[in-house]
């Protein structure tokens, strides 16, 4: 007779089990910044319907965005984009089935991290002294 | 997951053809395409956004209004916004275990993704239009 119940299974071991790695913390890091670009896209609209609906609201905008704390959030809207379009990249190299050897793979990650960050701080010195 | 306790279903009936996403790689394959789309749109939309912090209104407003840049920035939000859904998609589906909860969710999803796409869209072609 067919089994018609799903088995007991053991449950595979999670993220408590494990040493922490580098694969593991950008994987980790593109859900996060995923998330974050997800409410991050309200400001790129808020922009815009500020801008569309006219002068003064467009000041207002301006203060927000241009204020300590705006710009604070702007940066780390900066670095999850790039962030998380590293993360992306890196995904298409794995979609080809490259890059999935254990030294590739630990230095794919820190590129991932360390470019995000190179690209966040070389568009910030554009706004700030260009 | 009503269905697992089913005992008229077998588990081979109940994989073949749906599986536990419900769907083929339709998701992935335009979780990939609008992730390319992403990326190269990225580049122009931080390429008008360095122009656009240095300008006042009137700037904004020709700059925006061009149609290159308005062109460019309709493609940035509304790939953004189809590629923003299917993440949120995946991110709800893995951590919301309660069904009815579960689909709430997955329709606020996309409500928030076609309100910040047309949001996005209609104060581009505005500004483009009025410019």
């Amino acid at each position: 007779m067919a089994r018609t119940s799903p088995a007991e299974r053991p449950l595979s071991p999670h993220l408590q089990i494990y040493k922490p790695t580098i694969t593991m913390m950008m994987s980790i890091l593109h859900r996060i910044t995923g998330a974050a670009l997800f409410f991050g896209t309200l400001l790129v609209v808020g922009f815009l319907l500020a801008l569309a609906s006219g002068k003064a609201s467009f000041a207002t905008a301006q203060a927000i965005y241009g204020s300590a704390l705006g710009k604070l959030v702007l940066f780390g809207y900066t670095y999850a984009l790039f962030q998380h379009m590293l993360g992306g990249i890196r995904h298409f190299i794995w979609d080809t089935a490259a890059g999935l050897e254990r030294e590739t793979r630990f230095k794919l990650a820190w590129a991932t991290l360390i470019g995000a960050l190179a690209l966040t701080v070389l568009v910030w010195i554009c706004v700030l002294v260009g | 997951m009503a269905k697992s306790t089913n005992p008229f279903v077998t588990p081979t009936a109940r994989v073949r053809g749906l599986g536990a996403a419900k769907s083929g790689t339709g998701h992935f394959w335009l979780s990939r395409v609008t992730a390319l789309s992403n990326a190269i749109l990225t580049v122009a939309f931080v390429i008008i956004v360095l122009k656009l912090i240095k300008t006042d209104y009137a700037g904004a407003i020709k700059l925006i209004g061009h149609p290159v840049a308005a062109i460019l920035m309709l493609l940035f939000t509304l790939s953004a916004a189809v590629h923003m859904r299917l993440g949120m998609q995946v991110i709800i589906e893995d951590y919301i275990h309660s069904e009815g909860k579960k689909v709430v969710l997955l329709a606020l999803n996309t409500f928030f993704a076609i309100a910040v796409g047309v949001a996005a869209a209609y104060s581009i072609l505005k500004i483009g239009f009025a410019a």
